[in-house]
Formats: structure tokens, C-alpha cells, sequence
């Protein structure tokens, strides 16, 4: 039974959920105040930000939890690796989420019990933490998105 | 403009999923374009070769491997990756050569061996690599991708399903009878609708596959054409391959985000719409002047909004344009008279090449009966991964 295992994210850095609630964790530029997804440390990517671009104007930065589906589809074949599916494979929705503060996109798996069918352009949803795979340690954890409450 | 490169030649190898070494299409094909140029290998003093990653070292270093196949020639060479601009990356390399005058003649190659199914990153364990991450944390495939914009267009546009599959009946018929092609066979509305859904909304038979073929172009200066006693030849007016302008607002593969537009506003012109608006600009035309166009419908869907970012009709009205009868053979602007990747699959380095040879064929007015009407002006697109992509326009 998963619940007895230890649970890990799937890779380190890149959300958190420690407090209960999930959020995506990025850096933004001091700068001139562009936030990237994934972490960006090497130096901000705006042509026109006139910070030193060496990273040093990069700081750790939590994105916001809601946004409106851009756009949805699902997986219905197994994905090749280095993607571990369950076996048997099972399909699942991936949605890309428009944050509204952050102005742009970002992609997540839906989380299991919603199907494209469940899913609309526009609609709203929020940021949350579900099981992309296991093995015989662990759980692993995965940012996913779920409709809002 | 007499300044303008020339095509002298195009061969292809057949599309098929032959399973033979690579370099075996690209040998054909180069040895076809050089006879359709009347030119002897040795007559070539550039080659450019377009990579492939998914044949071992010999892909990397391809420009050196054909010229190898063909006889050490001490030709001048070079090797292009841009993924699926590679092609046109190649076909760039050896046009400024000339345009540069340090060559009179170049050689374009590129061919590809593909495995089955799905794409999948290249081997090994690479978790600082978003291209692999993308399949791991996300299990986003190709397909994943062009779904996203796929039901995109359906919520902003009210583009239907029949819509695409009507994409996959038109080129299906365009390809009938190209002897390149790899799938030569009607499909109907039903049939598409009948396959299996890959990624919602799309289809397997929305999807372009996977496939094997060489594709080769001989270019030379207008100078050497004319020498040579080649009269109106078809020629090269305009080629981008300009990556996307900061903040890139609509993802990419193998994006998990856009860039934000929160302090600085999204660019005019979208990435893909900038490609062919660079190559308007650099041939002094615009949609208007087109005959016919060849773009990259790695899903059927993205043939129409291709339609729209090279200026054919207005954002949202692709559908529109497609039920008109438009983009059909025999309508006003023909789109993917060759058949497109919805008859090839998509062979990743020789793709961008093809494309120049079915507009070589077709302003030569030797396309036969595939033939677009009395063309004068075409251009190819493109897009790539990591933010490469082409447009190319020819003209005669």
C-alpha cells in the first residue's frame, strides 16, 4: 500500500507543498520583475532587463496556486520512457493553465479522476499535489491540477 | 533579383519506413538532384549535410558522411542540426556560401531512419534537460503538443473534428499520385473519425508519422546558372530561420512554460507567424503573391493555423478558408499540393529540403498531376524544437 511509503517529489526544486498548500517554484528577476518556470539561475532571458545578468538577479520565487485552462488534451497511449507509467497504463489529462499574475502558461498533468470531459477552456483551476509514479521505496510526487474549489 | 540563388537541381528518395541505413537515401537523393542539375558530383564545391540524431555518429556529422558516399571530393562541408528545421538550416548554410560568392555550386542533403512509434527523447539519464524532463514529469509526447493548439483552435475558432479530418481527406488527395509520397490512398471523413484517439482531440490519422527518405537540392549563384545556359530557373528569394522574440507566449516543444508577459508585452508577430514574416520581408512579397504554399501539418490541425500565421487569411478564419475549397487543388491558393507530412510521415532532416523540391517541381510546372496552376510564388514553413524553424520562398 503506497500510504506506507515514504513520499518524494519526482524532482527536487521545482514545486513545494510543504504546508499543505502546492506551489510552483520558480525564480523571478529583481530586476525587471519576469518570474520563470522552471527555476532559471543562469541569468534573467528579457533582452531588454538592464540587470547584470549574471544571476545575481535571480531570487527564489512562489507562483500563485489558480489560473484558467488554456488549453487541455489527454494521453491515451503510454508515453515513451523515460515517462514510468502504472501498469497497466492508465490515461491521463494534461492541461496547461494560464496564470493570470504571472502571465503566461504552464503545462501539469490533470489529476486522475479528471478526464478531458471534465475539462473546458477557461475554466478555472488550482494548483495541487498528486502520485506520478511508485517503486518498491517510495511514492513520487508530481505538481497536477484539479478544477477549483 | 538577379542576386537571388538558384535551384539547379532537387531529388528525393521515396518515404516509407524501408529500414535501410540513412545514408542510402541521402545518397539517392543527392545522386537524383545532381542529375536533375546536369552536374557531376566533383562539380560541387560546398556540401551541406542536415543531421540526424537517431543514427548514431554518422547523423551528427552528416554533411561529412554523404560526401564520403559520394567520393572524398575535397569539397567544402558542412553539418546542420535544428531539429526539424534542419533541412532549411542546411539549405541557409550553403545559400549564404554563395551569396557570400565563396561558392558557386552547393550540395543540400538530408535524409533520416526512423524507429517505430512515438519520438522519444534520446537515450540516457538527463535530468537537467527539459526535453527529457517533459516525458517524465509530464508524459507530454509530440502529439501532446500539437493536441494543446488542436483544441485551442476548437474553443476560440469553433473549429470542429471534421474540420481536421477534412485536412487529412484534402492532402491525402493531393498526395495520390506523388511518387514520393508514403501514403498513397483516399482516407474520407469516416475513416479518420474511425481511428483511434492518440491525444484528444486528435486522431492517429490527424498525427503525421514517423518516416524514412532523403531529400536533396543543388543551389548555385544565378551567375553560374547562366553560364551553365539555365534560363529561368527557379529561384530563392527569400529564406528565415529567426528564432522566437522574447516573451514567447505560446508553448513550444519542450516547453513546460511560456515565457511571462508580465513586464514585457507578447511580440507583434507570434513565433510562427515571424518565421514566414522575415521571409516576406527579405523577398519583397507578401501572402497575396502566393500560388501555393507547403507547411508543416504535423497534425492536421496545425495546417490551418499555419494557414493563418503565413497570411493566407485572418487569425480564426482557417476553417472558413479550408471549407471554401480554398486550399484544395484547383482552388486560389493551394496548401500542401505535394501532400504534406499527412502523405509522408515526417523524416526529420530531409522534411524542409523535400519541401523545396516540391516547390522546384511545381514552379517548373513539372508536378504533374499534383500540378498547382500557372504558379509564380510559393513558400514553405517550418518549426522546429527549442525554437528553430524556416520559411522559405521560391519563385520563378
Amino acid at each position: 500500500m503506497s500510504g506506507t511509503k515514504q513520499r518524494r517529489p519526482a524532482a527536487e526544486g521545482w514545486f513545494t507543498a510543504a504546508d499543505g498548500s502546492t506551489r510552483l517554484l520558480g525564480t523571478r528577476c529583481t530586476s525587471c520583475g519576469t518570474p520563470y518556470f522552471p527555476r532559471n539561475e543562469l541569468a534573467c532571458r528579457n533582452p531588454g532587463c538592464a540587470g547584470p545578468k549574471d544571476g545575481s538577479e535571480l531570487v527564489p520565487y512562489e507562483f500563485s496556486t489558480r489560473g484558467t485552462v488554456w488549453s487541455y488534451t489527454d494521453a491515451r497511449y503510454q508515453p515513451p520512457p523515460p515517462y514510468v507509467a502504472a501498469d497497466p497504463f492508465r490515461p491521463f489529462a494534461i492541461v496547461a493553465v494560464e496564470l493570470e499574475a504571472e502571465r503566461m502558461v504552464v503545462l501539469g498533468q490533470a489529476v486522475p479522476e479528471i478526464g478531458v470531459d471534465d475539462l473546458e477552456v477557461g475554466m478555472r483551476v488550482e494548483l495541487t499535489e498528486g502520485v506520478l509514479y511508485e517503486d518498491d521505496e517510495a511514492v513520487y510526487t508530481v505538481w497536477m491540477w484539479r478544477p477549483a474549489s | 533579383m538577379t542576386s537571388d540563388v538558384v535551384v539547379l537541381g532537387a531529388g528525393m528518395h521515396p518515404w516509407g519506413k524501408w529500414g535501410r541505413n540513412f545514408v542510402e537515401y541521402g545518397l539517392a537523393a543527392a545522386r537524383a538532384a545532381l542529375a536533375d542539375a546536369g552536374l557531376a558530383w566533383p562539380d560541387v564545391q560546398y556540401v551541406a549535410g542536415a543531421d540526424t540524431i537517431r543514427n548514431g555518429y554518422p547523423g551528427f556529422v552528416s554533411g561529412a558522411t554523404f560526401a564520403q558516399a559520394l567520393g572524398w571530393s575535397g569539397a567544402r562541408v558542412s553539418s546542420a542540426y535544428a531539429a526539424c528545421a534542419s533541412g532549411a538550416q542546411a539549405i541557409a548554410n550553403a545559400r549564404a556560401q554563395i551569396l557570400a560568392g565563396l561558392a558557386d555550386v552547393a550540395l543540400v542533403v538530408g535524409a533520416d531512419t526512423t524507429p517505430k512509434g512515438f519520438f522519444k527523447p534520446v537515450g540516457g539519464d538527463r535530468p537537467d534537460d527539459p526535453d527529457w524532463l517533459r516525458f517524465r514529469l509530464l508524459g507530454a509526447s509530440n502529439p501532446t503538443y500539437f493536441a494543446l493548439y488542436a483544441r485551442r483552435r476548437m474553443a476560440l475558432y469553433g473549429a470542429t473534428t471534421d474540420d481536421f479530418a477534412a485536412v487529412k481527406v484534402k492532402n491525402a488527395r493531393h498526395g495520390l499520385a506523388n511518387p514520393n509520397a508514403r501514403y498513397r490512398k483516399e482516407v474520407t471523413v469516416e475513416d479518420v473519425r474511425a481511428s483511434a484517439v492518440v491525444a484528444d482531440p486528435l486522431r492517429l490519422l490527424d498525427i503525421c508519422a514517423t518516416s524514412d527518405g532523403g531529400a536533396a537540392v543543388v543551389l548555385a549563384s544565378a551567375d553560374y546558372a547562366r553560364r551553365r545556359g539555365v534560363t529561368d530557373p527557379v529561384r530563392l528569394a527569400g529564406l528565415s530561420t529567426v528564432t522566437p522574440t522574447f516573451p514567447k507566449t505560446v508553448l513550444d516543444l519542450p516547453d513546460f512554460a511560456t515565457d511571462s508577459a508580465m513586464t514585457v508585452p507578447p511580440p507583434e508577430r507570434p513565433f510562427r507567424a515571424s518565421l514566414a514574416h522575415a521571409a516576406y520581408e527579405e523577398a519583397g512579397l507578401g501572402p497575396s503573391d502566393l500560388s501555393f504554399a507547403e507547411v508543416y501539418d504535423l497534425s492536421t490541425a496545425l495546417e490551418l493555423d499555419w494557414c493563418e500565421d503565413i497570411g493566407l487569411c485572418p487569425e480564426g478564419e482557417a476553417e472558413s478558408l479550408l471549407r471554401s475549397g480554398a486550399t484544395a487543388l484547383g482552388g486560389r491558393v493551394p496548401v500542401n499540393p505535394s501532400g504534406g507530412l499527412a502523405c509522408f510521415g515526417e523524416a526529420i532532416p530531409a522534411q524542409a529540403i523535400a519541401q523545396v523540391c516540391e516547390l522546384t517541381w511545381q514552379l517548373r510546372g513539372r508536378a504533374e498531376s499534383r500540378q498547382v496552376e500557372n504558379p509564380r510564388a510559393a513558400i514553405a514553413v517550418n518549426q522546429g524544437l527549442f525554437g528553430h524553424g524556416s520559411a522559405i520562398i521560391a519563385v520563378r
